[in-house]
């Protein structure tokens, strides 16, 4: 039954680390949405929302260690998202003037 | 002898990286769910920039971090019960499933005293003082409470869960060798940490 356990040692010392990244980054949003980046702040904001999924995703739902598979379902969920914006905003802009 | 003979044959039907498959398939369909949300937020953002900073403003941006810090804290929980439990620390993976519920009611308690405070000053749905604010600021509250409220729920039912996780694992049911139930109770209270990721800048954080 060995093929059922096919994650890595997850220690506890690494998820604390991952946790303090976390609310560093959690931090680090609040305190920059009082500065002003204009049409950046968004990015910003989202860009360190990313970052935060990407560690919860591969430290903590444990898809670094998962099979290839995992990863690939997981891009082709998020791709699909990435697809349904684009899609969306490109036919917004035809109707908006 | 006989249950033991059971107890074999159980384990040689299990797969537990199926397991995980299953419930990885189901946040998709969840992903798909917030998505859509997401994706009529950020239309109306887009033509409501300006009505959607004023009503931000009237967040309290403190219970917000607080919020998310708690919940990231409970997702740290969650993921060290499942460590506990392979390294067959029964009693130190519930108390940490106990901790993660814990943490969902506070994350509840503050969405109580958020939302409480809001409806004082009026901005509820249908409200007269809402009513009379600009479209954008209306659409902005609609989207705060559907979406904030349909994540709400997801943490009830996320902390139901690990209740129910934590007796089956009082019972021995979930043990040393057999955690796949825990973890995959942990892939969907990691996601409804990941939705709340978005939520907070989105919502909070609009200057």
């Amino acid at each position: 039954m060995e093929k059922n356990k096919a994650h890595e040692e997850h220690g506890y010392g690494m998820y604390i680390l991952v946790w303090l990244a976390l609310v560093t980054l959690t931090g680090l949003t609040a305190t920059v949405a009082g500065i002003n980046f204009g049409k950046l702040s968004i990015a910003v904001a989202l860009l360190i929302a990313v970052i935060k999924s990407y560690l919860v995703l591969t430290e903590f739902m444990h898809l670094k260690s998962e099979q290839k598979s995992f990863k690939v379902f997981v891009f082709v969920a998020l791709l699909f998202i990435c697809i349904s914006f684009t899609l969306l905003f490109t036919d917004y802009s035809f109707y908006v003037r | 002898m006989s249950t033991q003979a059971v107890h074999v044959e159980a384990h040689e039907h299990r797969d537990d990286i199926r397991s995980r498959m299953g419930m990885w398939l189901f946040l998709f369909s969840e992903l798909l769910l917030f998505g859509g949300l997401f994706l009529m937020y950020s239309v109306y953002r887009f033509m409501h920039q300006h009505d959607f900073s004023i009503a931000s403003k009237e967040m309290n941006t403190f219970f917000g971090t607080m919020n998310t810090v708690i919940l990231l804290t409970s997702s740290l929980t969650m993921a060290l019960s499942i460590t506990a439990i392979k390294r067959g620390s029964r009693k130190l993976s519930i108390f940490f499933q106990l901790v993660t519920i814990l943490f969902g009611i506070t994350f509840m308690v503050n969405k109580f005293i958020e939302w409480s405070a809001e409806f004082r000053k009026g901005n509820f749905p249908g409200s007269a003082i809402l009513l009379n604010k600009p479209p954008g600021q209306i659409l902005y509250f609609g989207l705060y409470y559907s979406m904030v409220g349909l994540h709400g729920i997801h943490v009830l039912v996320g902390m139901g869960l690990i209740a129910f996780m934590t007796r089956l694992t009082i019972k021995g049911i979930i043990n040393k060798d057999d955690y796949v139930k825990l973890e995959t109770a942990g892939l969907y209270w990691h996601l409804v940490d990941i939705i709340w990721i978005f939520l907070f800048p989105l919502f909070y954080l609009i200057t």
